[in-house]
């Protein structure tokens, strides 16, 4: 199969669909003009192919949120672009009380088929520019949340996102950008709500998401030489969580450590620790182990900001610790 | 106008005005919850500009929107039955006073966040622009909601897409309890100008008027001419909300305004002088509204409260296979959903 | 028809209301939609207005009064109407935070969540991981004789399964050595290098012809057994006791410790001999370290003990260092618990050799399988008069028949034969037992 980044991987998603659903529309900042397409090229080349659909909107993101929201009502299955998750705390009011309630409280008169797609991450640009929302928008009913970690998943899962008939928070990451992956030539969809065993191991279930499923991984690859099989879930879809997954991964191996970028306070990790102990108690055999980042504001300097994110080395440390009875 | 139009813009105003003052009485008596945003005063604008449009033009509008789902033709047992949290109301019950809708008749809700729908409303413009529909959409929004982020980001998208909508500022002289001059550091139509985007001052206790500039803008709006903004003068006769002791406006002030009553001023100045009704016409008219808006209370009064195992309706309106939310199957409620569960059922 | 004017809901979160003022009196005209009383709520003073025409026939509600919302604080009628008998009785004064008029019907959704039932575990509480106590649950283990490989003692499903393996309820040679003293690595694990050959099912103890599933404790017995068979090279070596100098002894000892309630055995005897020959010998207290044999420091004697379901292995430690009196009475207490299946962890495990004692079935003489990881197993069969040649002449003595299993790779013929000699002698002159 051949190779590809995972920015082009979404790239060919946006092409597919809009190839196909011709009500399919891209706004967002410089998502036309600026550096031939997107701040980070996802969209480079679109607006030429498909004039009048890939269209640059103010720096107002309530409101490329909110005109996102009424054109989905109005019969458009738009694709809004967020530059950074950061941004989206602007939006925040029209996605938590406007995108999510529209469905449930009108009771079924409205839906919203719409995509926010906006990378999470760090890369040297400091406390406002470098965090994680990922627990955030998977608290918040009627959402679904997607966070894909390779250019396969990404391209399947975005496909869906823009077919699906309720609005998804696509949440990708600027350190997976670049990466590179297998994708095939033909169609395919992944659906939402259903988690992926990147590695399948015996001895303990690495529960993780996005850029933690790529250093998880590799993390998995030390400890493989120490002796310890790790099995590696990753979600894909952080709302609605597949439960049933999780649950029989750590049925199987007893022991189970979730890996998540953000912070650890309030964290998805919590809430997924919590659902083990509640559904799967009689199968531990060690506490629920959380591997997350600090939780200080991400500072600019080089080595603050890498101790401040876990990388896989700090994966192959739990884990050891984990077999080493020291939970 | 015909005479029977006339007439049913008069019934319509007459219809708001008693349900609201029904409505009221039902608070009051605990009938219904929470708030209860009452649109006395404010009739002639929902009327009016209904009167306007086009059935399928579509209409956003803010959390003071009973008046508008009323002249846009919702029944008044659904109003009131939603106003009491039933399941005959237009949502089911679930989005109370401040959440009507009625999507079947492009009335596409009440939004309760202030200036949070007029992006949404942008978007429908949108839609339509896209698709070529020739909609045109109204958004009726409070004086309060012009000074707030998402005000400024819509009226910008509008006039730089060049949108068809016509954005209908209520402008009752309060944002909730705070006067025009003190929330507002310009003219209302100054904020329109900072746009460059057409716009009008309407006498917005005159349904004529009313009906008349929403005409104008919507005329523009479908020949390409892009938004228009209508800054409608009315007030409200009652206080903000039921919960409003509505001490910071004066006696006199509040007797001013109700020289101007829409509804009196309607029939006074147009149906009685043009000699197109009698007083015993207007008698029987009120009559009629009075017992539509009592059948409306017992209907509600009667209805069911939505059952319980509908609660996970429409969570998703595609639904994901083997869903948990909150980490329990989804199940009706009574069956402990609540409750956290153990997995095994 | 007379209208009643309650205490109006004036705010979402309003569960009561003062009279202020009233603005009307007694008598006077009201219209609807005109104020007639102030009402003070905990956020503010607000006017009401009437919602009905007539006339204020009666205010039940007097200012300074706190009402519930929903009750009733005046009437309004028609002229001229007469108010009917049933005039409500004046508002109870609200008390505290009396609920609104209307609850709405939501018991469902209301109801508490359920307390979860917290069960307070003493301090003796024993500390395993849930996946461990469920499988232990399902084998019918009790946790406290499993030691805990976790922090603070915590026990893991590893720990259950090494138990399982190796020492639930211990059989003849169900045990694996404890950590002191400690053998090598290599004869502590007892899992077997060839995997066990199917053998062939004890004989059925249910329906003549029906299929008795195995317990947990015969898979247990029969991996171990085949395991030993196969990985130890067996020999063997019978001697015959005198046992009656022994026999007299122990019923002077037992005469003498009489009032101490103390009773020893032939076994207390036999385990006491066997225990100082090995202080002799030791290389036959010592296990097969794969690249060595590791002989042990302490003298840990096993004992195979009858228990309802089958047999356990119980320990005498430091039995060379103990008198009769107290192996007698340690065995007993031992015994006991294995019956009752409340033993303790220091009751089981760690020997360095095994007595298997079948004298109360009278049998003429056994062999038995060596209890890995020790070097050597002692069957002990019935004591007997038997005709013996004692200085050419036939005479009757009580003898005992003893046969020695050893490990070959520990051990050969003529050391173990001297060292079964040995024990044979201090049982022959027993006074070397308690002296």
């Amino acid at each position: 199969m051949p190779e590809i980044t995972y920015r082009e991987a979404l790239k060919r998603a946006l092409r597919e669909e809009m190839q196909r659903d011709p009500t399919v529309v891209i706004w967002g900042e410089d998502v036309v003009a600026y550096a031939g397409g997107g701040a980070y090229g996802v969209t480079a080349g679109l607006a030429k192919e498909f004039p009048g659909r890939v269209r640059d909107t103010p720096i107002a993101e309530e409101a490329i949120v909110g005109v996102g929201l009424g054109a989905a009502m109005g019969g458009l299955r738009p694709v809004c672009e967020i530059m950074t998750v950061n941004f989206t705390l602007v939006a925040w009011d029209q996605i938590v009380n406007h995108v999510a309630k529209q469905s449930h409280m009108f009771n079924g008169q409205i839906k919203v088929p719409m995509v926010i797609r906006t990378p999470n991450g760090h890369g040297r640009t400091a406390a406002t520019h470098s965090q994680n929302f990922d627990a955030w928008f998977a608290s918040i009913p009627s959402l679904k949340v997607v966070a894909p970690a390779t250019p396969y998943d990404a391209k399947g899962l975005l496909k869906t996102a823009i077919r699906d008939d309720d609005p998804v928070i696509f949440l990708e990451h600027l350190q997976l950008y670049s990466t590179r992956g297998e994708v095939p030539d033909e169609e395919y969809l992944i659906p939402i709500g259903e988690a992926d065993y990147k590695r399948r191991g015996k001895d303990l279930s690495i529960i993780t998401w996005g850029r933690m499923t790529i250093e998880s991984l590799k993390a998995a690859r030390i400890l493989a030489e120490e002796g310890i099989d790790v099995e590696i879930v990753d979600l894909r879809t952080l709302r609605p969580l597949d439960v049933p997954t999780i649950l029989e991964s750590v049925r199987k191996t007893n022991r189970a450590i979730v890996v998540e970028e953000g912070w650890r306070t309030g964290g998805l990790g919590a809430e997924i620790a919590a659902t083990i102990q509640e559904q799967a108690f009689n199968y531990l055999d060690a506490p629920v182990a959380r591997v997350a980042g600090l939780e200080v504001p991400m500072p600019y300097a080089r080595n603050l900001e890498r101790a401040t994110i876990p990388f896989a080395e700090d994966v192959v440390e739990a884990a050891r610790a984990m077999m080493r009875n020291e939970y | 106008m015909d005479r029977e139009s006339l007439i049913s813009l008069y019934r319509q105003m007459l219809l708001i005005r008693v349900f609201e003052d029904r409505a009221a009485e039902m608070y009051a008596k605990a009938k219904i919850a929470g708030f209860l945003h009452l649109y006395n005063g404010q009739e002639a604008i929902a009327v009016g500009a209904v009167s306007a449009l086009n059935p399928d033009d579509e209409i956003v509008v803010n959390y003071r929107d009973h008046g508008w789902a009323l002249a846009r033709g919702c029944s008044a047992r659904a109003v009131m039955a939603e106003l009491f949290g039933r399941a005959t109301g237009t949502t089911g019950g679930r989005g109370g006073s401040m959440h009507l809708v009625d999507v079947s008749r492009h009335f596409w809700g009440g939004y309760a966040i202030v200036g949070g729908h007029l992006p949404l409303a942008v978007g429908l413009g949108v839609a339509a622009q896209y698709l070529g529909t020739g909609r045109v959409t109204l958004c009726s929004m409070g004086d309060g909601s012009t000074n707030i982020g998402t005000f400024h980001a819509a009226m910008n998208w509008a006039k730089l897409w060049n949108v068809p909508v016509i954005f209908v500022v209520e402008n009752n002289q309060y944002a909730m309890g705070t006067a025009y001059e003190v929330h507002s550091a310009v003219p209302m139509l100054t904020k329109a100008a900072g746009y460059d985007m057409y716009a009008e001052e309407v006498d917005g206790m005159d349904v004529m008027a009313v009906r008349e500039a929403v005409c104008r803008a919507a005329e523009r709006a479908r020949n390409g001419l892009g938004p228009s903004f209508l800054n409608m003068v009315t007030y409200r006769f009652r206080g903000h909300s039921m919960a409003d002791p509505d001490v910071q406006r004066s006696k006199e002030e509040i007797a001013e305004w109700r020289k101007r009553d829409p509804i009196t001023r309607f029939a006074d100045e147009v149906l009685l002088k043009r000699g197109l009704v009698t007083q015993a016409d207007l008698d029987a008219i009120r009559k009629s509204v009075e017992e539509e808006v009592e059948d409306a209370i017992q209907f509600a009064d009667q209805s069911p409260e939505p059952p319980l195992e509908s609660l996970y309706d429409y969570i998703y309106m595609q639904p994901v296979s083997n869903m948990q939310i909150g980490g329990s199957l989804i199940r009706p409620p009574k069956l402990g959903g609540r409750v956290a569960p153990n997995g095994k059922r | 028809m007379p209208t009643n004017i309650t205490m109006p809901q004036m705010g979402f979160d309003m569960t009561e209301g003062t009279i202020a003022a009233w603005l009307k009196k007694e008598g006077d005209m009201v219209t609807r939609g005109e104020p007639i009383a102030e009402i003070e709520t905990d956020k503010t003073t607000i006017q009401i207005e009437a919602f009905a025409s007539g006339v204020l026939r009666k205010i039940i509600a007097q200012p300074g009064q706190r009402v519930p919302v929903g009750e009733v604080i005046a009437i309004i009628a028609e002229p001229g109407e007469n108010l009917e008998e049933s005039t409500p009785a004046p508002p109870a004064q609200a008390q505290g935070t009396s609920a609104p008029a209307s609850q709405p019907p939501t018991a469902a959704l209301n109801a508490p969540v359920i307390a979860s039932g917290t069960v307070v575990e003493g301090a003796d509480r024993i500390i395993a991981t849930p996946v461990a106590r469920r499988i232990a649950q399902e084998h019918g283990i009790d946790l406290r004789l499993v030691k805990g490989s976790g922090p603070e003692g915590r026990i893991t499903k590893a720990d259950v399964e090494a138990f399982l393996a190796t020492m639930q309820k211990p059989t003849l040679a169900v045990s694996a050595p404890a950590p002191e003293p400690a053998p090598a690595p290599a004869s502590v694990a007892p899992t077997p290098i060839v995997p066990p050959q199917p053998v062939p099912a004890p004989a059925p103890s249910g329906v003549p012809g029906a299929k008795q599933p195995l317990t947990r404790m015969r898979q247990t017995i029969a991996a171990r057994m085949v395991a030993s068979k196969q990985q130890v090279p067996h020999f063997y070596i019978t001697v015959s006791v005198e046992m009656d100098a022994a026999l007299a002894l122990r019923e002077q000892i037992n005469a003498a410790l009489k009032s101490e309630g103390v009773k020893v055995s032939i076994n207390d005897m036999v385990i006491r001999a066997a225990a100082l020959a090995l202080r002799r010998f030791p290389n036959l207290n010592a296990s097969f370290a794969g690249d060595g044999i590791q002989q042990h420091s302490s003298v840990n004697i096993g004992v195979a003990v009858s228990v309802p379901d089958g047999l356990v292995t119980v320990t005498v430690r430091d039995a060379d260092t103990k008198s009769l009196k107290q192996i007698s009475q340690e065995m007993v207490a031992l015994a006991a618990r294995a019956r009752e299946g409340k033993m303790l962890p220091s009751d089981y495990g760690g020997q360095t050799f095994t007595i298997s004692n079948l004298g109360m079935y009278g049998v003429d003489n056994f062999l038995a399988i060596v209890n890995q990881p020790d070097a050597a197993i002692l069957a002990v069969a019935t004591a007997q008069p038997m005709p013996v040649v004692r200085e050419g002449q036939i005479v009757i003595r009580t003898m005992m028949n003893m046969t020695l299993s050893g490990d070959h790779r520990v051990t050969d013929g003529a050391e173990a034969a001297q060292f079964l000699n040995e024990v044979k002698r201090l049982l022959e002159n027993p006074w070397g037992l308690v002296l």
